[in-house]
């Protein structure tokens, strides 16, 4: 090893470490399951997550599938995998009322927060019925009315933001709570720092969810990251902060509980690493996955399918049968059908609209 | 009826204005690196902190783009957050924030979202802060679309305008050379004097050369204009106020009177915002142009520490009269 090339050695420890809490936070599940959660798993409750993430995991793969077929352009980030970790948060914000940012992957917030499917999709095509007009597009989906603030496509830039609706909250003596979801990515931001930093100082009720799929891109952990426990980075601010099991909807479901209501009653922030995984690409653009991972580790993470783990409590439970929840999925995606050919028969936007909405009140220079 | 007015310098107005904003509206808050305790690197938050508290008045940890976001973030949700950039070669940090974040927030939400804030603070030289401190950004921001960047000379203008910055409901660049800060003026005493963007104003009429300029340099096309008129040169001074929206109708009219044109600007000369005035002259004008549009920019390099070196690199009466010479 040269010496001024990298530290082999060091990276294959940091990346030990990766694995060795992984490995822990694979374990929280059973303990999890003997804690008093009575009041998440009432059947009803769980029919209804299973309902909301089938829905999703079925509109992320029509998005997959119309993006091949030309009908989606651009970037396109989808949250295959990981649809636990936004069920699971998004059951414990009030509704109509808490504020949700997060970057890039953010098809399943509108969804879970009641926005209109269609507009969701609409938005995703380009189409002047989408939720931003057809000038965000997949990554910049926004449903403002709803208190989801998007859609951004800066690593690390919205976590300002984040933290200035939460500041927002404070200023009016409000007690909603701020969820900011961010990758691992952002993780290493200056700017992110610096939000944390002020996030302490001035007692901002948001809660920073570090989503770790492992990946920044196509750079895993070890290799981005000097510290691969991320949930430290709330450390130096003395920030309360912890590393989170995001793949069992139950334990999530028990975990943003908890954190909402510390964070809406102490009036202080949070920062959780959420451990799941993501089972496409980065983006639908990214067709190689094996440039940065191989078969193997993906057949191992699919087997914490979300989804799966969910199927087998509502079995073990006797809570839905088989065949009802393949009657479900099917339902799900005769739905998702019905909402893209909708959206797919829903106007582009009319050349003149390219100028409306830069500023509120006027035009800019009009012309080439 | 002519309204009451009471001289003030540019610095009290705009702290008058401030001050008011602050009272008017719960929604307004003052946010910026020494604001409060330290009253403000060019005084301009003087007293504000002893009069509004720590809610409204908020010192921020040294980090452009951290508090910047935080403003954006709260804007969107309908606060009218004001941001001091103490120099606005600062602001360079946070330029992700500003231009990547806060300018096309309206746009990329479909309309859903407004971010009616405020970023002002000193752009250009003040007096021997060399390279990193003295740098004029308007240029850079009147680019970007979605901001509206409005630079003002006089003291009545710093007020209205500065109003009618708090009360939009669009991402505000409100651009204040150091050098302007003492410049006395007439202000109405009227605390919703609203000074309307896009509209120039002309300081001086004129008519054998259009001397245009925004903020300081407009006082410089004064008094440039002042020693033309010794050798019978008839300059019209316009002071262009609003870089977003730009006035080019008040431009263009003072360019068919005069035929001839000087854009005068402290920012570097190569790609400022004169040379886009400029540019817009040729485009529109050329039929009624007797000689070519001329730019008088700051010189292109880093602002150099030592006085001499940097009195030369701000374009002055002498530059000013010398490009006037060119064409006349």
């Amino acid at each position: 090893m040269s010496e001024l090339g990298p530290d082999e050695a060091a990276r294959q420890k940091r990346k030990q470490i990766v694995w060795q809490l992984s490995g822990d936070h694979r374990g929280i599940n059973a303990v999890a399951k003997q804690a008093n959660i009575e009041q998440l798993e009432n059947p009803r409750d769980l029919e209804k997550f299973f309902r909301d993430m089938v829905f999703i995991r079925k509109f992320e793969e029509k998005c997959n599938v119309a993006y091949r077929l030309g009908k989606i352009g651009g970037y396109m980030h989808t949250y295959i995998g990981m649809e636990a970790t936004a069920i699971g948060w998004n059951a414990a914000l009030r509704p109509n009322w808490d504020y949700v940012i997060t970057a890039y992957r953010d098809h399943p917030q509108p969804l879970l927060m009641g926005s209109d499917p269609i507009a969701v999709m609409a938005e995703i095509m380009g189409r002047s019925g989408g939720l931003s007009r057809g000038k965000g597009g997949s990554m910049h989906v926004y449903d403002i009315e709803r208190g989801f603030f998007g859609g951004w496509g800066i690593v690390g830039g919205h976590t300002p933001l984040g933290g200035g609706l939460a500041f927002a909250a404070k200023y009016r003596k409000e007690d909603r709570v701020t969820l900011c979801y961010l990758g691992d990515g952002a993780a290493n931001a200056g700017v992110f720092f610096e939000t944390l930093n002020m996030a302490a100082l001035w007692d901002l009720p948001v809660i920073f969810i570090i989503e770790n799929n492992e990946f920044a891109m196509g750079t895993r952990l070890e290799y981005h990251a000097a510290d691969t426990e991320l949930w430290k980075r709330g450390a130096p601010f003395n920030i309360k902060s912890e590393r989170l099991d995001g793949m069992d909807l139950l334990t999530v479901l028990q975990d943003a509980k908890r954190i909402v209501d510390y964070v809406r009653t102490e009036q202080k922030p949070y920062l959780v690493e959420v451990m799941n995984y993501r089972f496409s690409g980065h983006g639908a653009a990214d067709n190689d996955r094996q440039l940065y991972r191989t078969k193997e580790e993906e057949e191992a993470n699919y087997k914490r399918d979300p989804l799966l783990r969910l199927k087998a409590v509502l079995r073990e439970r006797n809570i839905l049968s088989d065949e009802t929840m393949e009657a479900i999925e099917e339902e799900a995606e005769n739905r998702v059908e019905d909402i893209y050919e909708t959206a797919d028969a829903s106007p582009f936007p009319e050349p003149h609209e390219v100028y409306m909405n830069v500023y509120t009140d006027m035009e800019p220079e009009v012309g080439h | 009826m002519i309204a009451a007015t009471t001289e003030l310098s540019f610095r009290d107005a705009l702290r008058k204005a401030l001050t008011e904003e602050l009272e008017r509206d719960d929604n307004v808050f003052v946010m910026g690196e020494d604001i409060g305790r330290y009253q403000g690197t060019f005084r301009v938050t003087e007293g504000m902190l002893t009069k509004f508290g720590e809610r409204r008045i908020i010192d921020t940890p040294i980090v452009e783009p951290g508090f910047t976001g935080i403003a954006i973030g709260a804007a969107m949700t309908g606060l009218r957050p004001i941001v001091e950039m103490m120099t606005m070669s600062f602001s360079i940090l946070a330029l992700d924030q500003i231009m990547n974040h806060a300018a096309k927030i309206h746009y990329m939400t479909g309309g859903q979202a407004t971010v009616p804030m405020v970023i002002r603070g000193p752009s250009g030289a003040a007096k021997q802060l060399s390279a990193q401190h003295s740098h004029s950004m308007e240029g850079w921001y009147a680019h970007c679309p979605g901001l509206k960047v409005v630079a003002p000379a006089t003291a009545a203008d710093a007020y209205g305008m500065f109003k009618a910055s708090v009360r939009d409901d669009n991402p505000v660049i409100f651009v204040e050379n150091p050098g302007v800060y003492t410049i006395k003026g007439q202000v109405p005493d009227d605390v919703n004097y609203l000074v309307p963007f896009g509209k120039a104003a002309i300081l001086r009429e004129g008519k054998d050369v259009s001397l245009i300029g925004y903020s300081r340099m407009t006082h410089v096309n004064l008094a440039a204009a002042e020693e033309l008129a010794k050798d019978g040169i008839d300059c019209e001074v316009v002071d262009v106020r609003s870089l977003t929206p730009l006035d080019t109708e008040t431009i263009y009219e003072s360019v068919r009177k005069t035929h001839r044109a000087v854009v005068v600007y402290e920012d570097w000369k190569n790609g400022g915002y004169g040379g886009e005035i400029a540019a817009r002259i040729g485009e529109d004008c050329f039929d009624d142009l007797d000689a070519p549009v001329v730019r008088c920019g700051g010189l292109n390099v880093p602002m150099p520490y030592a006085r001499v070196l940097e009195l030369e690199c701000i374009p002055d009466v002498k530059d000013v009269i010398e490009k006037v010479r060119k064409i006349r």
